[in-house]
């Protein structure tokens, strides 16, 4: 189990002052200017070496993608975005670093947005989380007042603003091109790629998204050196991960852990267990609401990384891991999923539109067996056709809880079809 | 220019085109929805999937992704097809199978692409959802629960016609077009938005369930309805123009044409004289006659003006050559010097061509930097040129200014004033920054309109813009960026053809004049109305004779003691020249009705009844004839630059006095129009609207 | 739904307030000149926070500072699901049915909903004082379940405890905000098995 000495997010939890005096007791701010001296170029290769992933779900390496940011500044100013959106069912991480420790974040923002040449940050905070940006805005005005941020960020000559905007309610702005679209004050539609944002991002200009995490994680992970960091997990999915474990355990919790931890030791450890015990156990999501569920009998060896759960045909997302005992109807809660990412579809693309709400009217049906035997073929293969073929992955992020879910409870799908028929009141029912 | 491979066919694309365009160079059409040539890529409909090598494993939007070096593309393998076929499903899950009522049918890419990869039957189980319709103004129908979310309409609105009028509203599945006001869509090319829609969701108003496509006969011609000379195809059933399209031509309309153009058509029901009318005597009530009766009538009373009666021929706007060459000869064998093609008494120069062209050129437009009009509103005046200018504007690429009234072009314009003295002065002089900017400009343009030619210093004017010209830069090696904006289709064909008052000769206002004073003796108007005809009315007691060819029954005829019926130009074969001096020929689409004739045989047989036979047996010699009097005019579609130098126009002062619109009511500008109840539908559509309010009245 | 004429919507003209035109004009600071377009989010915020609601009129004033064109606002402004077209209650409950909060009980949140208010998703009680509406993830789901009732979150809900906060909130008196079962944050609530050395 990760000791508390080797936590980044040591006020996860909100148990001391989150203001700047409290986070720099904990030791953020504490000489930031030492680690930019140091330069882009040491800043970028030690994230690099440090292996850290994109928290925000794509897993992509933070030092990589800042690193294909145009090296000198151009005509165009570049921006760092912050992706503070957190809207993927089953995470509410970014959102305890926000109100609990902003100022890991704040800092955070200077440090890359020093590394990519970025003058401006903006953090794109979901709409709904008006306390949080509250939290952030105090801890960005404290940081000014200090110093910290403004014409000369921690006295080391480099301007750096960071500006909080509110989103308005749109889980699609969560995809990193559609809250750039947002940004700009337009409707949340991802953009086509290429161009990719570290070419023409907010306003046309270079722009790097990342997550709040992701951010948040990088001045610590420069203070106290990539090896410390690689020393934490396994090759390729280094250091430590917030999870957010919710659903049917007995003290559900947010909880920063070595990346690589057993699902069951997680679950065990942190969260008092499955409800009723590990053998009440159904399924569980281990990443979001975009990854496909794994049976109980996958979990008990399950390791919370990448490459761990990627093995198991399923992926570690935003770390948000949703447990579901013996007495939760699956298929309804995979039903609930579809319903979301058919609300939540921009709408732009033909598959995305269209599949989204008719997976999820087929899975409603699916709930009280109201289908044809051949229609989870027919669910499965429309999963088929949306994913791969859109803009942005909303539409994959559609189809997978459904395929994990005939994937792995196809008998119970067509117990349930097969029980409506037989049932002597389905016919009446009907009428 | 990279170098790739489509479907195994080696191409070369030029650098920064999409894999959609590369396969087109290589004869390979990628079914599409969203992607339209001239709009911005929105790869939205997910329709043309293909497979690249190297890249990701699955498929990639051919419309959005540019082309790069060794890239193998497959638009025909198994994973092309199989999206395609998803896609199309999607499609189809929600769309109403109504095809056999919706009047796109049979020009349906989604009808033609569910042809080639739709599934035999439908796997969706739920209820379809439907969307209400809106009112998108006279001239669209909409069947929303029909439309794909393409958002070619919306693109349009921003991207072409320059008016941010439609929008995607909501999200995912309730997704939905909505204008922002219902009932009208202010822009001048509303109609072309139902080109632009590629399932039956935009349907054309008018033409609703008036035929299906394949019944229709399709005749390729030139529009009239101002001088652009646009291409269409005009569509017709039983001898009646049910519709009229665009046809594609990159050097003048594009794919475009303004709302006039294409929906004046039921004006050529209405009004129409389709016999000879007749007042026996002076005072006498209009009288339906036979030809025979009529030049009889004819004969007689100008006999009995005297023994050489003096002739006067005014042209109207949509006078083609031929009518025009026939009526010059009557003048010449008249001996009349009296003609001209002005009726809005438009001070023009016939005696320099440069003086008068569009020598910019529409397609020139595309590289125009700064733009200087003068008396001009494009928007009214030709809505589809305008939609160029914009586009420039939009793109950051040109800047413009204007003397003149202050409307709406829905791009942001320099506002000089509308005091034309001091305006044109202020640039001469260089007081003025926008002469700074047309000075150092790559390809400045000064657009001369109407509204500034047709005033008491007209000449002036126009002597004074070009002056400007000179003194700018405007005209320069390779380059002449002096343009005058004409409104009529028949104005540069008079000008080329010397339509214009001989020596000593009246010209169109001297002539109304005369008539009503009574030093002319017959007036023959050529389809002109668009003159204040109240002075022929009330002209004096002597029995001086107004004689009307034309097709309707508009001002000219009204106050005309001999009516004789003209055909409308969708019911002749006939030259024009457009305002760039390009010689084009209209084809006859149907047949005039009753005992109207094409207007130049009228004009030969006022001519043998008055005495002067006119040597044409055919239509070619006429023709012939035309080519003798101009060589220009007997060389079709090509443009001819016109050599700068010579001067023209009038020095003098130019007054302080404002210009006026030479447009007021874009829907209403000659005998068609005026007779259709579709364009009257437009007007009263946008009557109380914000734009009329500030537009033309101000 | 939103009307497309601004005749049909018949309201009074909206505008911002003097406090704030001034507050609107801090926000179009936050962005370069020039890119005044994205305050179009908070600038429609600002005008609900103000009248409850945005409709036409408000969306029009929205446009004039923006600089974008009306019909872009109405975009926007039927996009995001925080803007609304018509008045709401003066306690908002919008209540995450979604997976984790649903798997812990957001059942019972609307039956408590139900029983103390007589409202289902998409009511509004006759005072003007409630209403209630189902929503997407909030992202407090191991606080699961979780309401948002204007700018506040209220979690950790059972049917119990939703009462109790409903008849406070009629009472007019003051409400615990967050947790209602007196968590800190989102530690396990049976005591931290992280940081624990620093709770205090
Ligand atoms: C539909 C969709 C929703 C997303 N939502 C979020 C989100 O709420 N927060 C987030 O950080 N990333 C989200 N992402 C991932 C982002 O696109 C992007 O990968 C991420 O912000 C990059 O940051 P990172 O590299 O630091 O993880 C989402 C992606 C998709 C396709
Ligand atoms: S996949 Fe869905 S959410 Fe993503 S861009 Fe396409 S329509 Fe929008
Ligand atoms: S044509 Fe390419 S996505 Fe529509």
């Amino acid at each position: 189990m990760l000791q508390d000495k080797d936590r980044v997010f040591t006020n996860l939890y909100g148990f001391e002052d989150w203001h700047l005096a409290g986070a720099r007791a904990r030791g953020d701010w504490d000489n930031t200017k030492a680690l930019l001296d140091k330069g882009r170029e040491w800043i970028i290769e030690e994230m690099k070496a440090s292996g850290l992933r994109g928290r925000g779900g794509a897993g992509f390496s933070a030092g990589l993608k800042w690193s294909f940011m145009p090296k000198t500044v151009g005509e165009r100013p570049h921006y760092l975005l912050i992706n503070a959106d957190e809207g993927e069912p089953g995470t509410c991480k970014d959102r305890d670093i926000m109100r609990f420790d902003p100022h890991k974040l704040i800092e955070g923002c200077l440090v890359a947005g020093y590394a990519i040449n970025a003058h401006v940050a903006y953090i794109y905070i979901r709409g709904e989380f008006v306390q949080e940006a509250i939290h952030l805005q105090t801890a960005i005005d404290e940081a000014y007042e200090a110093g910290l941020l403004g014409d000369n960020a921690c006295g080391t000559g480099w301007k750096m603003d960071v500006y909080v905007h509110r989103g308005a309610g749109a889980y699609v702005c969560g995809e990193e091109t559609a809250l750039i679209q947002s940004l700009e004050g337009k409707k949340g539609q991802p953009r086509l790629k290429p161009p990719f944002p570290a070419g023409a991002g907010l306003y046309g200009c270079p722009s790097t998204v990342n997550n709040v995490e992701t951010i948040a994680n990088a001045p610590t992970i420069l203070r106290r050196g990539a090896s410390w960091y690689t020393s934490l997990g396994r090759e390729n999915n280094h250091g430590t991960k917030i999870f957010c474990i919710s659903g049917h355990v007995n003290q559900p919790c947010n909880v920063e852990e070595e990346m690589g931890i057993p699902l069951r030791e997680l679950i065990e450890k942190h969260a008092g267990g499955v409800r009723g015990g590990w053998d009440n156990l159904l399924a569980v999501i281990p990443g979001g609401a975009s990854v496909p569920l794994l049976p109980a009998a996958l979990c008990a060896d399950a390791r919370m990384d990448y490459d761990g759960l990627r093995e198991l045909r399923s992926g570690l997302g935003s770390g948000a891991v949703i447990v579901m005992d013996r007495s939760t109807d699956l298929v309804a809660a995979i039903a609930r999923l579809s319903r979301f990412f058919a609300h939540e579809s921009c709408g732009q693309c033909t598959p995305c539109r269209e599949g989204t709400p008719w997976i999820s009217k087929m899975m409603a049906r699916m709930v009280t067996g109201d289908a044809e035997p051949g229609e989870i073929d027919v669910l499965e293969d429309v999963t088929r056709r949306m994913e791969g073929r859109t803009i942005c992955a909303l539409a994959d992020a559609a189809a997978w809880p459904v395929q994990g879910l005939i994937r792995h409870f196809r008998p119970e799908l067509e117990r349930r079809i097969a029980a409506r028929k037989d049932a002597p009141s389905s016919s009446a029912a009907a009428q | 220019m990279p170098k790739l491979t489509i479907d195994g066919i080696p191409v070369e694309a030029p650098e920064g085109a999409t894999v959609l365009q590369a396969a087109e160079l290589a004869g390979i059409e990628i079914p599409r929805f969203c992607y339209h040539e001239r709009l911005s890529i929105a790869g939205n409909c997910r329709m043309c999937l293909v497979e690249v090598k190297p890249g990701p494993p699955k498929p990639a939007a051919s419309c959005a992704l540019p082309v790069c070096e060794g890239m193998e593309v497959f638009t025909n393998s198994e994973m092309a097809r199989a999206a395609r076929k998803g896609t199309i499903e999607f499609m189809l899950v929600n769309h109403p199978l109504d095809c056999p009522i919706c009047d796109q049918g049979g020009e349906c890419d989604l009808q033609d692409e569910t042809v080639l990869y739709g599934e035999a039957a439908s796997r969706f189980r739920e209820d379809k959802h439907a969307f209400a319709d809106k009112d998108l103004g006279p001239l669209i129908n909409t069947r929303f629960t029909r439309c794909i979310h393409c958002t070619r309409c919306v693109r349009f609105c921003d991207e072409i016609a320059g008016v941010p009028a439609l929008g995607m509203i909501g999200r995912g599945s309730s997704c939905e077009i909505m204008p922002w006001e219902e009932g009208v869509l202010q822009t001048e090319l509303a109609g072309n938005l139902v080109d632009v829609c590629p399932v039956g969701s935009l349907t054309n108003r008018p033409f609703a369930f008036r035929a299906r496509s394949w019944e229709l006969t399709k005749t390729d011609s030139i529009d009239i309805m101002d001088a652009m000379g646009s291409s269409v195809r005009i569509d017709s059933r039983s001898n009646e123009v049910l519709r009229i399209l665009p046809r594609l031509n990159d050097a003048v309309n594009e794919e475009w044409i303004g709302d006039r153009s294409r929906h004046f058509i039921d004006g050529l029901l209405e009004r129409r004289l389709d016999t000879p009318w007749a007042r026996v005597t002076r005072g006498a009530a209009l009288r339906s006659v036979s030809w025979e009766k009529a030049l009889e009538i004819l004969r007689e009373r100008v006999e009995a003006l005297g023994d050489a009666p003096k002739v006067g021929v005014i042209a109207g706007d949509q006078t083609d050559l031929e009518t025009l060459t026939a009526a010059k000869d009557l003048c010449a064998a008249l001996g009349s010097p009296n003609m001209d093609c002005r009726q809005d008494g438009a001070r023009l120069d016939a005696s320099v061509r440069a003086g008068y062209l569009f020598n910019a050129t529409i397609e020139g437009l595309d590289q125009a930097d700064a733009i200087l009009l003068i008396g001009s509103d494009p928007r009214k005046e030709a809505p589809v040129l305008n939609a160029r200018i914009f586009r420039r504007v939009r793109n950051g690429q040109a800047a413009v200014a204007r003397i003149g009234v202050p409307t709406d072009l829905t791009y942001p314009v320099t506002e000089l004033g509308n005091t034309p003295g001091e305006a044109l002065a202020a640039l001469r002089a260089g007081t003025h920054p926008f002469a700074e900017v047309l000075r150092s400009a790559k390809h400045p343009v000064i657009i001369v309109g109407q509204g500034a030619l047709r005033r008491e210093d007209g000449a002036a004017v126009l002597n004074a813009a070009r002056d400007l010209a000179d003194a700018l830069g405007v005209v320069r090696e390779g380059w002449n960026g002096f343009s005058v904006l004409h409104t009529a289709a028949g104005r540069v064909g008079g000008l080329d053809l010397g339509f214009v008052p001989g020596k000593d000769g009246l010209d169109a206002g001297a002539m109304v004049q005369a008539l009503g004073s009574g030093s002319l003796d017959v007036l023959i108007l050529l389809g002109a109305d668009e003159f204040d005809t109240s002075a022929l009315a009330n002209r004096s007691t002597r029995d001086a004779l107004v004689v009307y060819i034309g097709s309707h029954g508009d001002a000219g005829a009204a106050v005309a003691d001999i009516v004789l019926p003209g055909s409308a130009w969708t019911e002749k074969t006939a030259t024009w020249v457009s305002m760039e001096g390009r010689v084009q020929r209209t084809l006859r689409a149907v047949s005039a009705p009753g005992a109207a004739v094409e207007d130049w045989v009228a004009v030969a047989r006022v001519a043998r009844a008055l005495g002067h036979a006119l040597p044409f047996s055919s239509v070619e010699d006429v023709r012939a004839r035309m080519a003798a009097i101009n060589p220009l005019l007997g060389t079709l579609w090509t443009l001819t630059p016109a050599p700068w130098g010579a001067p023209f126009g009038t020095e003098g002062a130019v007054s302080a006095e404002p210009f006026t619109p030479a447009v007021p009511n874009y829907y209403m500008t000659c005998p068609i129009s005026r007779a259709s109840r579709t364009m009257a539908a437009c007007v009263e559509a946008l009557s109380g609207t914000e734009d009329e309010r500030t537009g033309t009245d101000g | 739904m939103i009307e497309t004429n601004t005749a049909a919507a018949g309201t009074a003209p909206f505008a911002f307030t003097p406090e704030n035109q001034a507050e609107a004009r801090s926000i179009l600071a936050r962005y370069p000149k020039g890119r005044e377009h994205s305050a179009a989010l908070p600038l429609l915020d600002l005008a609900q926070r103000q009248q409850g609601y945005v409709d036409r009129s408000a969306m029009e004033a929205v446009a004039g500072l923006t600089g974008l064109a009306p019909i872009r606002i109405l975009e926007v402004a039927t996009f995001y699901t925080m803007f609304r077209h018509a008045p709401v209650g003066e306690h908002h409950f919008e209540v995450c049915t979604n997976i984790s909060c649903w798997l812990r009980g957001s059942d019972e949140v609307l039956r408590a909903l139900r029983d103390e208010l007589g409202l289902d998703p998409g009511g509004k009680s006759d005072d003007g004082k409630f209403s209630v509406q189902e929503c997407e993830c909030l992202g407090a789901c191991v606080n699961a379940p979780a309401v948002r009732v204007g700018d506040h979150y209220f979690e950790d809900l059972t049917y119990d405890n939703t009462v109790a906060l409903i008849r406070k909130l009629r009472a007019g008196e003051k409400v615990v905000l967050g947790s209602q079962t007196g968590r800190v944050g989102s530690a396990n609530a049976a005591g931290a098995t992280a940081l624990a050395g620093r709770a205090s």
